[in-house]
């Protein structure tokens, strides 16, 4: 068996698949939390709770109506969605153009309580939902194995991902969010709807969030818990990359995945450490984050 | 209806309006009547209240009261992208051109509000400095070029009140002279515009009337035909 650095080839490109896998979850929830914070200026710590929503709501479809998997994929997030908007029309627009910190405490609180019901229903020990048929298995590619549901994850990822860069920088409906990001009372003063495009606009991020969270629903234990997990390294990820540019949160979130997965290769003790430690690291040499404008 | 269709409403008519940004009174009781296809300057020094009486129309202020009429239609409670709808362009001082988006992009950001607007052939012909810089980031034009961009942006969707803030700002004689020959052009084709104006000269001969803002009300109205006679109090008030 051929080795690098003293490691098998097979080990290390396992590990790289699931730094990959990790990674498109933190491009899509990072993408979602810059989208969110172009334009409401908030950072959405109900970010993670949206992402548990999808899950939950995955295994929650299926147990309850027997929702399949491909529904699923299109449905909880749209529930989600729905939830976004409530969420951004009845608290999040009374506070607007306040301090930071009260979108901050809002959005935390909005995740406790979601986090808070679904535990008290469901417990804290996971809920289980079964590979569909169709991605039982996989493909030898001679130096790893390829589980299919993997695959497909990365590829749904990231054609998510690249539809979204795609929207918002090449659409005319893009062009609305680009130039509310920068001036909304000047594109209110154009006519355009800006208190929908806002609430729409959350909606969305939180659906980005919410599809994670059904693409993690067979491979990762699925409790009430999973988004506040994930949302600590996705806030990292955030820091590194800088909030406000799209195809920096999308490029960081892969990048830190992989870096994760090598890590655990040459070194495991560090890998949970090691996104935090390029944090810092970023932070001394590029305040603004590596994509990041100076604000 | 017809009635109602065929009847002369004033274009913009504002009584007594007071503006607030927080706890500062900007505007102390403003009182204009503009009528249909005739320019309007707002004259007076920096920070008399000309910018926000533009801003309150939009209402684009923190709190307003009095009344703000356009075209017969009280304003005072319609939401800030609604006043657009009533045939309203404006252009913001330092002109609001976004960086984000292309020179095309910035072009076709406004939505149409009313039909009668410019097509982007006529826009282009116009302005054939912004065709040829189309693909280009939209602050990375020159000055001139930028506020060209600002006011054909608002030529396209057919509104038939400019409000233009200070619109000649740090530009060169002959962009400023371009810019004279575009309101005039646009005057003839029976638009109304409002123009705020540091640069009396360039306002001047383009203008039916005066308005001189200062303290948060309007203290002169001066006709063009009544500049010359009227000249000294002009420059007491401008302080030129």
């Amino acid at each position: 068996m051929s080795m690098i650095f003293g490691v098998p080839m097979a080990v290390l490109s396992g590990q790289l698949l699931i730094g990959i896998i990790n990674g498109a979850f933190y491009a899509l929830l990072s993408l979602g939390l810059a989208v969110i914070f172009g334009l409401l200026k908030i950072i959405n710590f109900a970010h993670g709770a949206m992402y548990m929503l999808g899950a939950m709501g995955t295994v929650i479809l299926f147990d309850n109506l027997g929702v399949n998997y491909w529904v699923a994929l299109f449905l909880a997030p749209v529930l989600v969605g729905i939830v976004g908007v409530l969420v951004e029309y009845f608290l999040l627009r009374r506070i607007a153009g306040q301090d930071h910190i009260y979108s901050l405490l809002l959005t935390f609180g909005v995740a406790l309580i979601m986090q808070g019901i679904l535990t008290n229903i469901y417990g804290v020990s996971g809920l289980r939902y079964s590979m569909p048929d169709m991605f039982k298995g996989g493909v030898n590619l001679g130096f790893m194995f390829l589980p299919y549901y993997r695959a497909w994850v990365i590829v749904a990822a990231l054609l998510v991902c690249f539809g979204t860069w795609f929207m918002i920088e090449k659409t005319k409906l893009g062009a609305y969010l680009r130039a509310g990001t920068e001036d909304s009372q000047l594109m209110q003063g154009f006519g355009i709807n800006v208190p929908l495009l806002v609430s729409l606009t959350y909606g969305f991020g939180v659906m980005l969030a919410a599809f994670a969270g059904v693409l993690a629903a067979p491979i990762y234990s699925v409790t009430p818990v999973m988004g506040s997990h994930i949302l600590i390294v996705v806030f990292a990820v955030v820091v590194i990359g800088g909030l406000g540019s799209i195809g920096g949160a999308i490029i960081t979130g892969v990048l830190m995945g992989v870096v994760e997965g090598l890590t655990k290769t040459f070194y495991p003790p560090a890998s949970s450490a090691v996104i935090f430690l390029v944090m810092v690291i970023v932070l001394m040499i590029r305040p603004h984050g590596l994509f990041g404008k100076e604000a | 209806m017809s009635q109602n269709a065929t009847r002369e409403y004033d274009q913009l008519r504002i009584d007594g309006l007071h503006a607030f940004y927080g706890e500062s009174h900007i505007l102390h009781g403003i009182d204009l009547v503009v009528k249909r296809g005739e320019l309007v300057t707002l004259l007076g020094r920096n920070g008399a209240g000309r910018s926000t009486t533009l801003k309150a129309i939009m209402n684009m202020v923190g709190r307003r009261t009095g009344s703000i009429m356009i075209n017969g239609e009280e304003t005072m409670s319609c939401a800030p992208h609604n006043i657009a709808r009533l045939g309203v362009g404006y252009c913001p001082e330092h002109r609001g051109i976004f960086a984000s988006l292309s020179v095309h992009e910035n072009l076709t950001l406004p939505p149409i509000v009313r039909s009668g607007g410019m097509g982007l052939e006529e826009i282009y012909t116009m302005f054939p400095n912004l065709y040829e810089r189309r693909f280009s980031q939209g602050t990375k034009l020159s000055g001139g070029e930028q506020q060209m961009l600002a006011l054909a942006r608002i030529l396209r969707t057919g509104a038939n009140m400019l409000l233009l803030d200070e619109i000649t700002e740090g530009l060169a004689p002959v962009i400023v002279e371009k810019l004279g020959e575009v309101l005039v052009d646009l005057k003839n084709k029976g638009l109304t515009i409002i123009l705020v104006e540091q640069n009396f000269h360039f306002a001047a001969p383009l203008a039916d009337r005066h308005y001189v803002v200062e303290h948060g009300r309007i203290v002169e109205e001066v006709s063009a035909g009544e500049l010359h006679a009227k000249q000294s109090v002009l420059d007491r008030y401008l302080g030129v």
